[in-house]
């Protein structure tokens, strides 16, 4: 591992070649649209492009000598990715799609067989759709339920109903690290320790959090934990499922293909080994290398500096949002992450992106998602701005003017 | 890139902070709702039916300025039509909205105003709602409609 440099703004800007593009007027691209997709520093995308120009081949397959670069390509990704979520092991971690296959794979291989009428779900109300919608499906085909922890007017979790729904009926607890909508960091490592303590499973859904805080699933104590590549600066199409191994061992495999397999007969079939065995047919190579290109991005820069000037934009991002009168900010808890979601008075979020892509200021608008937490805050859609470490007061300013031309445009 | 007023006219803009027919219709003999599940876009359109002709029109829900004005423009506009007539300017608006280069401005009429929309691809079905929800209210259709 190359030593750390300084944490330097310009320096970390110029890694993300995006950030230099114009529009056709000649505006300067002012991202704050990170908690959808992040963007990809030079060395990802060199990554992806080298491994295709060099190395491209299946893997686990074949003797020549580009199988064999591939299958080390695509295993140490696999490597780095049990180091930055310090997993034990590199058998921990399966490769997948995204957070949202992580939490199917979960649901069907592990929910389907093991539960049943009178077994809990637990979840919380802040969860994406990714998070609630497999359990429902997993809840129908077994008669189990779904039970859903509050969260009060800041988006913070009602931690005294969610010690009050833990019983020895919660087989699963589910939850997010970091709120997409709304930016809470939840106290996981607390939560997930109460969960267990009743026999629980527990998983956690990190999307949100890898690109904003170390990760550490052996601390967390939890038994899986999920993130997305292009959530973290690595490509789209992959992500990751850390499981404790004795589970996954212990799993049915969620498809079933090549490459999951061992020896197949008309007769029998036996299985690969974990995590092998849940990672069917030829698998997203060149993404599993850009994730591992991006986890070495995380680990050469001073990220703990990073993560400084990720909490002063938020903090000065809150402080300019609340000058204007017209703005109510939707997620208002103490602990947070990156988000700034809004509600502005007098306007509807959609025309307020519309009005905000014409200045080159690309936020997301709508409900991100999480349905149930605009139901809870009782509005149809939010303006959300997310940010990443490259983002600078600049871009925060550029928003803020953009929002004082929605009000010109659609005020009057 | 466009020119923002060509979307935000200041008759779109009246009609959004203002919608007109912006009620219930006690007793309207076709209802429909429509669901925009992008943005979150609600739209109910209530109408008075005697004969295949609309006599009354109304909406509620809530939506963004787009939607809510063309809501609002469409009311107006369907009211009096029968409902072959009321179709036939769906298809009209939803020209106006995606392709047409050129418009026929005597059926249209104030719809016109809506042309700009053309630019923003994905503000098509802001625009378009109201009136799928109509079709659907016309049709008789009891699930809600969306634009997905």
């Amino acid at each position: 591992m190359s030593v750390r440099a300084p944490f330097n703004l310009d320096v970390i800007r110029a890694d993300f070649p995006i950030l230099r593009r114009k529009t056709p007027e000649g505006r300067t691209i002012v991202y704050l649209d990170n908690a959808a997709t992040s963007q990809k520093p030079e060395s990802v995308i060199e990554a992806i492009s080298q491994y295709y120009r060099a190395h491209n081949a299946n893997v686990h397959r074949g003797v020549h000598v580009l199988s064999e670069e591939a299958t080390q390509a695509y295993e140490s990704a696999r490597q780095k990715v049990a180091q930055f979520l310090n997993a034990p092991n590199e058998r921990n971690i399966v490769f997948l799609r995204g957070t949202t296959e992580a939490i199917n794979l979960l649901a069907q291989s592990y929910g389907r067989p093991n539960l049943g009428p009178g077994d809990e779900i637990l979840i919380s109300h802040m969860e994406h759709h990714s998070n609630i919608v497999p359990w429902q499906v997993v809840c129908r085909q077994t008669g189990a339920e779904l039970k859903v922890v509050p969260i009060d007017e800041h988006g913070v979790l009602d931690i005294e109903a969610f010690e009050a729904m833990l019983s020895e009926r919660t087989r699963i607890f589910s939850c997010v690290h970091v709120s997409n909508a709304l930016g809470t960091i939840n106290p996981i490592k607390r939560m997930v320790s109460r969960a267990r303590s009743v026999g629980a499973i527990t998983m956690v859904d990190g999307a949100q959090a890898a690109p904003h805080m170390p990760i550490d699933v052996q601390d967390l104590d939890c038994d899986f934990y999920a993130i997305s590549g292009h959530k973290m600066f690595g490509p789209t199409g992959i992500g990751a499922l850390y499981g404790r191994a004795e589970l996954l061992e212990s799993m049915d495999p969620y498809q079933a293909g090549g490459e999951m397999i061992k020896y197949v007969s008309f007769e029998k079939t036996v299985y690969n080994e974990v995590p092998h065995k849940f990672e069917a047919g030829t698998p997203n190579i060149a993404g599993a290398v850009g994730l591992g290109a991006a986890v070495d991005y995380l680990r050469s820069i001073d990220f703990e500096a990073a993560m400084g000037h990720e909490e002063d934009l938020l903090e000065y991002g809150r402080q300019q949002l609340e000058r204007l009168p017209e703005v109510r900010l939707i997620g208002t808890a103490k602990e947070k992450a990156g988000v700034l979601s809004f509600w502005m008075e007098g306007t509807h979020p959609h025309d307020v992106g519309t009005i905000l892509s014409h200045e080159a200021i690309c936020v997301r608008t709508g409900h991100h998602c999480a349905q149930p937490v605009m139901q809870r805050f009782g509005i149809p859609a939010t303006i959300r701005a997310s940010l990443a470490f490259y983002n600078n007061h600049e871009d925060l300013d550029a928003l803020i003017e953009g929002l004082k031309k929605v009000k010109r445009v659609m005020l009057g | 890139m466009n020119d923002l007023q060509d979307l935000y006219q200041s008759v779109i803009l009246d009609h959004s902070r203002n919608p007109r027919n912006f009620r219930a219709i006690d007793g309207a003999n076709a209802k429909a709702e429509g669901y925009n599940p992008l943005c979150g876009d609600q739209v109910t359109v209530y109408l008075t039916l005697e004969d295949h002709l609309i006599t009354d029109a109304s909406f509620q829900g809530v939506g963004c300025a787009i939607c809510t004005a063309s809501s609002s423009m469409m009311t107006q506009q369907v009211k009096r039509l029968s409902s072959e007539k009321a179709l036939q300017l769906f298809e009209l608006f939803h020209d106006l909205v995606t392709t047409a280069e050129e418009f026929d401005i005597d059926t249209l009429g104030k719809l016109a105003v809506f042309s700009g929309v053309r630019n923003y691809p994905m503000r098509v079905k802001c625009a378009s709602l109201p009136w799928h929800t109509l079709k659907a209210a016309l049709e008789q259709k009891e699930q809600p409609v969306t634009t997905e």
